[in-house]
């Protein structure tokens, strides 16, 4: 996988992944230029089409379109399921998922996903490796955390 | 982190982009005044104002600072300080940060950390940013994680993904070694997640040097038997809705991709196994409604089919496969439909399901009537171009072109590139490639790119029994108000050619060709107008009756005043050609352009360079392999030097002498084999005349083409034909050393009769109408191994018997060579001949009865005496043999009239074989004593 996005129906980015070294001019040109495309596309269409030399793949979950840009040789439906599990995988987590959780949760979301995929291949497939993965770092974050009154959140303190 | 949520609020509730900005500026000079703040920040802090540039920096702003305080956090020990640091640096360090070297300084201690989550940590910022830098700092570290047997299963699997980003960043500094053996063993771990991993990094590697990951064949085979003999609950967390490791199996099977077939039987009988499990689990009822189930499932069956086909070695399978894709191919699904398109598309390139994929065409069609998604309807195209064979060409070009009138501008360039493809490939009579071709003009004349009306032309050109229909039809299309420029462009070239075939017809005689052309003259762009006075000076050729109304065109100001450069000075030269040059010079000058020699269609070049390397050419290689149709056999080298006539050049002959490499009209000297570079592009079987020049004479009567000089330096070859009066004689030049030739000129010497001049440039010609003789505007060196070639242009002024003499002359290491040899060019090359009935030979034998008409000569069998052998001189010297009109059948018996300029000589010619003597009489009479003489004395010695 080359790169994988996350952006809202209004054409706001929530998350991008790129697996290959790319300049940030070309991305943003990359990203707009796509939006274009998929937003464009009505419900019943197909989820695969052609781009440049890559193939997308793309799923609408409520608000947010999952986009993710494979090779020639790769397989269209697998990469399928790939969005759908790592949407589970955020179902799971954040219980009930919505765009918000991920807009608020941004890292969490990068984390989940770095868990899952690494270098634009699957890292693990089974829901219960990842998330045990996540898990173990939010058990060592509440370690670190100890609960700071508003004031001290404020700066004020 | 209660301040980023605050933040983000504030960034949600502002109502405008402006106020979006000044809530960013805002919170930017707050972060920056904090990190440069005399006050010391807690780890809490700096994670919190990383965590703002980061969320800012995902809005779309840049961020030019922060990063040292990233780089801070990343050191810290606290796992979420680390976390955070981890994550701006993997989102926003470029290659070629200056603090490279300070993240590479707290990945290796995380790396030694032996902490499986720093660890982890660490190769996942080195699989993200992926630099070179790291993986020159790392690369060698990470295959010994990866293979340690005390690394957690967790690390394995980022170690293992890690050093996959590594080897496509920077492959050459991924070290091979004996670790590569033990990383394939991890195809038989207990853990599925470090299996998956490792697969995937095994492909890649693989791909680049398979011999080294041989022995993945046996291990992936035995684990895929695995995976799909298992019930699906078996693999537990690893079964996605009823499907077992759908990833894995995907994965392995991609693996297998990378080989050919497993040589060893057993292994190849199981993983035969596999694929027909595969393919019957496809088949059985589902497990579930979910769709997840299905794609799992599919993506599965369309990864087994993708191997059966990479193998194209098991007919069965291969045609289960097509019939199982048939059955998506009405499938509610859209993606089934599209898959299903798609992965036909390659099966219709194998030999063994190419019929199966066949059968199917009318859903495709369907598909491509009634799908309403363009890039399913793209599919269905490229399937049907696939799929396409002499026996559906007229069905499936037909249902293109209907398409074609109301497809999505953004594919109807490559449709058009496709049906005129598959058209001029299937084609059976060219009336149809006409037909079809004008009929894409006429539907998406926009969308028709220079290559194919190109390519029609030359396909016209080179096709004489299509010209007259070809001009018949672009004049009727021509005659619609609004018809497209493309086909102006045609219509112009093609009735400049060919407009008199179809001068006889009232309806479209030459003035009506010429004032329709004209009529669309002023609509059209600078090329085509360049095009369309090269068209009028044709037609002053073709039809002498429109000349004084072409000229009156040439010399209205709008034309001998343009602005434009090149339309004022095509209208200046044609217009003083017209009045200057003779209605001969004019002929030869004007000649129909010669064949195009055959080569790769540009079309095709273009549809390659269109879909991108190895999409088009793979098919159609394997298609035509499959067919044994070499018509358009691939070539894969460039096609700049077979690149179509330029607009420059379009419709005077290029006769011009230019170095052979670029002169497209005759034959591209590039694709000879160096070996033997010039016999063969003369297609001359003959052994080269040895000592050609004493013999030329005689050799060359009866043939037009051969090797007439040759020693150790130089080859000269030939090339000639002859129409009435007029002959063209293309002269190669093989330099046979590997140093070059300097000064290299040639020049002809031949009598007052005989007329030899070398057309150069136009332009040249109109200046020096009044030489003879030119001296040779070619190149005046000849590279080692080179060829040159020359064009000499002939006309017989009146009978002659004088051999004109080529001179060449070179310098070749020092010395210069000097060579005469005898041009073949006797008189009677230019013979017509003539077919007539015995009642009529005899009536002008009788006729021609005057004594010095008559030559008679007596002699002796030089040569077996053989019939067809004679047949073929005979016919070769350029008379008709006439057959039943001697009462001998024996004997044999010819007429033929000699073109000079001036006059016409009727030939007449009786050749009486007796072979008990082993001797001939031959009889010559023609109207002309010289002439009976000259013909005589060159026909004698032929037998």
């Amino acid at each position: 996988m080359r790169f994988m996005l996350l952006f809202s129906r209004q054409g706001k980015l929530r998350l991008q992944k790129w697996y290959t070294a790319t300049a940030e001019r070309d991305k943003k040109k990359m990203v707009r230029e796509l939006m274009q495309i998929v937003l464009a596309r009505k419900p019943k269409m197909c989820s695969f089409l052609e781009w440049r030399d890559l193939k997308i793949v793309y799923k609408r979950y409520a608000s947010l379109y999952f986009c993710c840009a494979i090779e020639e040789q790769d397989n269209e439906l697998i990469t399928l399921e790939v969005i759908h599990r790592f949407v589970e995988l955020l179902d799971k987590y954040f219980g009930s998922v919505c765009e918000l959780d991920i807009i608020f949760n941004f890292e969490k979301a990068y984390f989940i996903l770095d868990e899952f995929l690494m270098g634009g291949e699957i890292q693990d497939t089974s829901k219960k490796s990842v998330l045990k993965a996540i898990e173990q770092a939010d058990l060592l974050q509440e370690e670190d955390e100890s609960p700071r009154s508003v004031l001290e959140e404020m700066g004020l303190a | 982190m209660r301040g980023l949520a605050v933040f983000i609020s504030d960034i949600r509730n502002c109502k405008s982009k402006e106020a979006e900005v000044k809530r960013i500026n805002k919170e930017l000079a707050n972060i920056r005044s904090k990190f440069k703040g005399d006050k010391a920040l807690d780890g809490y802090s700096k994670k919190k104002y990383v965590c703002k540039l980061l969320f800012i920096f995902l809005l779309g702003h840049d961020i030019d600072f922060g990063h040292m305080e990233a780089v801070n956090l990343l050191s810290s020990n606290k796992y979420t300080e680390k976390q955070i640091g981890y994550l701006f640096i993997s989102v926003l360090v470029n290659s070629n940060s200056d603090l490279i070297s300070l993240i590479n300084n707290g990945i290796k201690n995380d790396l030694a950390s032996r902490n499986p989550t720093f660890m982890n940590l660490a190769l996942h910022c080195i699989a993200n940013v992926g630099s070179r830098e790291m993986a020159e700092a790392f690369a060698s570290q990470i295959p010994s994680i990866l293979v340690a047997g005390d690394t957690m299963d967790s690390v394995k699997q980022s170690a293992a993904l890690c050093l996959l980003r590594l080897n496509r960043t920077s492959p050459d500094l991924v070290p091979m070694g004996e670790w590569t053996a033990r990383v394939v063993h991890l195809l038989n771990d207990q853990h599925l997640g470090v299996v998956t991993a490792a697969t995937s990094l095994i492909t890649t590697l693989a791909q680049k040097s398979p011999e080294d990951f041989r022995t993945s064949i046996s291990l992936a085979v035995a684990r895929l038997s695995r995976i799909v003999t298992s019930a699906s609950i078996d693999l537990q967390d690893y079964t996605y809705y009823f499907v077992a490791a759908p990833w894995l199996s995907v994965k392995l099977l991609r693996l297998l991709q990378c080989y050919p077939p497993p040589e060893d039987a057993a292994l190849r009988s199981r993983l035969t196994e596999c694929l027909e499990t595969i393919l019957n689990k496809a088949q059985e009822p589902p497990k579930s409604k979910k769709v997840q189930h299905s794609n799992a499932k599919n993506a599965v069956l369309f990864e087994a089919i993708a191997l059966i086909i990479h193998h194209d070695s098991e007919p069965t399978l291969l045609v289960r496969a097509c019939n199982q894709l048939g059955q998506f191919l009405q499938h509610r699904e859209t993606n089934l439909r599209y898959l299903a398109l798609e992965s036909m598309c390659t099966l219709a390139s194998s030999e063994f399901s190419h019929e199966a994929v066949k059968t199917h065409i009318d859903t495709v069609i369907n598909a491509l009537k009634t799908e309403r998604d363009v890039s399913v309807r793209q599919r269905a195209v490229d399937l049907l171009y696939a799929m396409c064979d002499r026996s559906n060409s007229k069905q499936i070009v037909a249902e293109m072109l209907s398409y074609l009138e109301n497809a999505d501008y953004s594919i109807r360039e490559e449709i058009v590139l496709k049906v005129a493809i598959l058209a001029e490939k299937y084609a059976v009579d060219y009336t149809w490639y006409v037909d079809t071709i004008l009929n894409l003009i006429r539907i998406a004349g926009d969308h028709v790119s220079e290559e194919v009306w190109y390519r029609v032309i030359q396909i016209v050109i080179n096709q004489d029994d299509v010209q007259g229909y070809a001009a018949k039809t672009v004049f009727e299309a021509l005659q619609t108000p609004a018809c497209h420029e493309n086909l102006l462009k045609v219509g112009g070239y093609i009735l400049g050619e060919f407009g008199n075939l179809i001068a006889g017809d009232p309806r479209s005689s030459p003035l009506v060709q010429f004032n329709l052309l004209h009529s669309k003259f002023h609509l059209c762009s600078v090329p085509t107008r360049a095009l369309l006075l090269s068209a009028y000076i044709k037609f002053i050729n073709l039809f002498p009756e429109v000349k004084p109304t072409i000229q009156d065109v040439l010399r209205s100001d709008s034309q001998l005043r343009n602005a434009d450069v090149e339309l004022q000075q095509r209208a200046i030269e044609y217009l003083r050609l017209s009045c200057i040059a003779s209605t001969d010079i004019l002929a030869t000058v004007l000649e129909e352009m010669p064949p195009f020699p055959e080569r790769e269609s540009s079309i095709l070049a273009k549809l390659k360079k269109k879909k991108g390397p190895g999409k088009v050419p793979d098919m159609d290689e394997a298609r035509w392999n499959v067919n044994g149709n070499t018509e358009h056999s691939e070539n894969t080298e460039p096609t700049n030097k077979s690149s179509p006539p330029s607009l420059v050049a379009d419709l005077l002959p290029t006769n011009r002498p230019r170095p052979a490499s670029y002169s497209p009209t005759i034959l591209s000297a590039g694709n000879m084999a160096p070996s033997h570079p010039f016999t063969d592009l003369l297609n001359m079987n003959s052994s080269p005349a040895a000592g050609a020049s004493l013999l030329v004479d005689v050799l060359f009567v009866c043939k037009n083409n051969g090797v007439i000089f040759e020693n150790q330096l130089l080859q000269i070859g030939l090339k000639s034909e002859y129409r009435q009066n007029l002959g063209r004689i293309y002269v190669f030049y093989g330099n046979k050393t590997s140093s070059q030739f300097l000064s290299f000129s040639s020049s002809v010497t031949s009598s007052d009769t005989l007329k030899t001049h070398i057309l150069p440039l136009l332009r040249l010609l109109l200046t020096d109408l009044s030489l003879n003789v030119h001296t040779m505007p070619v190149d005046p060196t000849v590279e080692g191994g080179a060829q040159l070639q020359q064009i000499l242009n002939i006309e017989c002024l009146s009978d002659f018997s004088d051999t004109p003499v080529l001179n060449v002359q070179f310098r070749y290491g020092g010395t210069l060579q000097n060579i005469a040899v005898k041009l073949p060019v006797m008189l009677n090359k230019f013979f017509q001949p003539t077919e007539m009935t015995s009642e009529d030979f005899f009536q002008r034998w009788k006729q021609l009865g005057v004594p010095q008409q008559e030559v008679q000569t007596i002699f002796k069998a030089q040569h077996p005496m053989d019939t067809d052998v004679t047949n073929a001189k005979i016919l070769g010297f350029g008379v008709a043999l006439l057959s039943g009109v001697d009462p001998n059948p024996a004997n044999f018996v010819g007429a033929g009239v000699i073109h000079t300029k001036n006059t016409q000589v009727g030939c007449l010619l009786r050749l009486e074989p007796n072979p008990q003597a082993e001797m001939y009489r031959l009889t010559l009479r023609t109207s002309r004593e010289s002439v009976s003489q000259r013909l005589c004395d060159l026909l004698s010695e032929q037998f």
